[in-house]
């Protein structure tokens, strides 16, 4: 479902030419949940901009769903993403001064969605991602970092994407709340969710089932996770 | 995204930060406000000094007598110094064509007395046809006739303000008698008050026949001064040109350079008038337009602060499937909301400040609805314009980067 080929990246600085990644190529099925992991300064974000198409490939090649997305303008590339991805970041990304109901069911008001759907999709999105119904109508200011996070992820869910992007999740909460939300991520994936995480540390990483690991912009290592940690988020 | 949708994105973007959204729509509100007080202002002005002119009378031509030149030299003793204008040419003005009314009047300054309290005010001989040159209403008793013009009567109209200063506050006048230059004078009327007009003030005069001002003021037949009412606007350059020439002929002058009168046209004096007044209105609308630019940038300036602050939210909302023009639509959106909503609020300021102005300070103030059509027209394009370059930005940023920003 996903394919990456060859896939470089260039960043020029002057006359200066960085190449992050160095030709990475791997695939991922539907329904995987996979951890991509490497140290900081080893290509990991920028091969997570090119999975969430935020960012195109200087070269190589990059299908989602069997579609190469890896020369499309930005406002296709705001389709894709809209349609196609959900992101979770590690520093949630609210808006504070809105309601939990509005933060989740932001992407379907770019998505040209009505009002009712867009509610109703927004509260199953929550419900899913294990936020009670009481705390849909508070402002998203006003919860705790597990809860916060929680609506990050039910926003990343309400679209219903082909992969869900998941950079650092557990970075900002401390290990109880953090197991918690990597609980979620095994259930959504127990669930049939395509899940992406992208960290530096190994301790998260053991909770995929397969383990891509990146260093200097090359792909080095590429396992089934023998040890899987299981969480649960029942609370 | 629906339209719906954007206007409420907008809507909550402004209203999310109430201080901000205030403070920052403050630059439209003064502009706007100033703009609409300031041509209130200059239109209040213009309507008074059109009032005022009206007030002379309405499609009123003014004879005067020319300049008096000693024989072959050029010193001239001023416009109306020269004594050439007669009842005689008053009657015949009004066989013109085109010609509704006509008043000679002659005007000399008195000691009045009366019941021992006294006044010096200008006494103005006239004829009855005064009241329609001049748009002059009797508030009390009549005005004299003809016939009274015919027998000498010494009888006496009084404006309200020498009333009042003979008589006491709205004494009663009618009947009584006054003393001017010791000759004994009957009142017989009181006209209506017409308001301190600029140039003479009629409601401090005494009217009396012209044949009395002439056989005991002056001592001749002479009249100061001669007002045709042309029968409407239309006809007042035409009748104008009839009066110099009937005039040129009775007075036996061939060449009009050498005319002994002059005919001022009311229309001349109001339009000099309305220009003046013009360009005060324009001068007070110039610094209140100023004021609306600086307002404008506060806007953009704002804009701008806000697209930074929110940085991350325009990533997140990149991330999420924005598009450039759905960012663009957002905050241009915001602030054209923002100059539009001051600019609501500035024109019922400069309404207040109107009013304010006329009920406290006595100026009179008059609000166009195209002033106010104008302020807000131009306070929706300072948003377009001071909104669009911080929109473009927003709209600009990298999502990775605008994620990322601390």
């Amino acid at each position: 479902m996903i394919e990456v080929k060859n896939v470089t990246k260039d960043y020029t600085n002057g006359n200066d030419v960085a190449r992050i990644l160095k030709g990475v190529s791997f695939q991922v099925q539907k329904g995987e949940f996979i951890a991509i992991m490497g140290p900081s300064g080893s290509g990991k974000s920028t091969l997570m901009h090119i999975l969430g198409a935020l960012d195109t490939p200087t070269d190589g090649t990059y299908s989602l769903d069997g579609k190469d997305i890896s020369a499309l303008p930005e406002d296709e590339l705001a389709r894709i993403r809209k349609a196609k991805i959900g992101f979770v970041f590690q520093a949630f990304h609210l808006l504070p001064r809105a309601t939990v109901l509005r933060n989740v069911a932001l992407p379907l008001l770019y998505a040209g969605m009505d009002r009712a759907d867009r509610e109703g999709r927004a509260k199953e999105a929550l419900l899913a991602a294990g936020l009670e119904e009481e705390r849909h109508l508070h402002l998203t200011s006003q919860l705790s970092g597990g809860q916060m996070q929680r609506v990050a992820i039910a926003r990343a869910l309400v679209n219903d994407p082909a992969i869900v992007l998941a950079d650092e999740p557990t970075g900002n909460l401390d290990s109880k709340t953090g197991d918690l939300v990597l609980g979620t991520f095994q259930r959504l994936h127990a669930q049939g969710r395509t899940v992406i995480l992208i960290t530096h540390e190994p301790y998260v990483a053991e909770h995929a089932e397969r383990i891509l690991v990146i260093r200097d912009g090359e792909l080095v290592e590429d396992k089934k996770n023998a040890h899987r940690r299981m969480q649960t988020d029942a609370i | 995204m629906k339209i719906t949708d954007l206007c409420e994105e907008i809507w909550l973007g402004v209203s999310s930060n109430k201080t901000r959204s205030g403070l920052t729509m403050l630059g439209i509100v003064i502009g706007i406000a100033s703009v609409i007080a300031m041509l209130a202002v200059g239109q209040g002005s213009k309507a008074q000094i059109e009032a005022n002119i009206q007030s002379i009378g309405s499609n009123l031509l003014l004879v005067q007598p020319g300049f008096q030149r000693g024989a072959g030299i050029s010193v001239s003793a001023g416009r109306g110094s020269a004594q050439s204008l007669t009842r005689e040419d008053a009657t015949a003005l009004a066989s013109i064509s085109g010609v509704s009314a006509v008043s000679p009047e002659t005007t000399s300054r008195q000691q009045i007395v009366a019941k021992g309290q006294n006044t010096n005010t200008s006494i103005v001989g006239t004829t009855p046809a005064y009241l329609e040159t001049r748009n002059l209403n009797i508030a009390e008793g009549s005005f004299f006739t003809d016939a009274q013009i015919a027998s000498r009567g010494k009888v006496a109209v009084i404006g309200p303000t020498t009333r009042d200063d003979l008589f006491g506050e709205g004494g009663d006048a009618v009947g009584q008698k006054i003393r001017i230059k010791n000759m004994e004078f009957t009142v017989i009327g009181v006209t209506a008050a017409k308001g301190g007009s600029g140039f003479t003030n009629q409601d401090d005069t005494v009217f009396i026949p012209i044949s009395v001002m002439s056989t005991y003021f002056t001592g001749n037949d002479m009249v100061g001064s001669i007002a045709v009412k042309a029968a409407n606007q239309e006809r007042m350059s035409e009748v104008q040109a009839s009066i110099t020439a009937l005039l040129l002929q009775r007075h036996g002058i061939a060449d009009p350079q050498q005319a002994d009168f002059s005919v001022l046209n009311q229309s001349d004096i109001a339009s000099a008038a309305s220009s003046a007044t013009q360009t005060f209105t324009l001068l007070l609308a110039s610094i209140a337009g100023i004021s609306l630019l600086v307002g404008g940038i506060g806007i953009m300036n704002m804009m701008l602060t806000t697209v930074t602050e929110r940085t991350r939210e325009i990533g997140l909302r990149q991330a999420i499937g924005a598009e450039k023009e759905e960012i663009v639509g957002q905050f241009l959106g915001e602030a054209i909301l923002l100059t539009v909503l001051g600019g609501l609020i500035g024109i019922g300021l400069g309404y207040g400040i109107a009013w304010g102005l006329q009920a406290f300070m006595g100026t009179k103030t008059q609000v166009a609805w195209s002033s106010v059509g104008l302020a807000f027209g131009v306070s929706a394009v300072i948003g377009l314009v001071f909104g669009y370059y911080p929109a473009r930005r927003a709209a600009k940023l990298n999502p990775i980067q605008a994620l990322k920003y601390e």
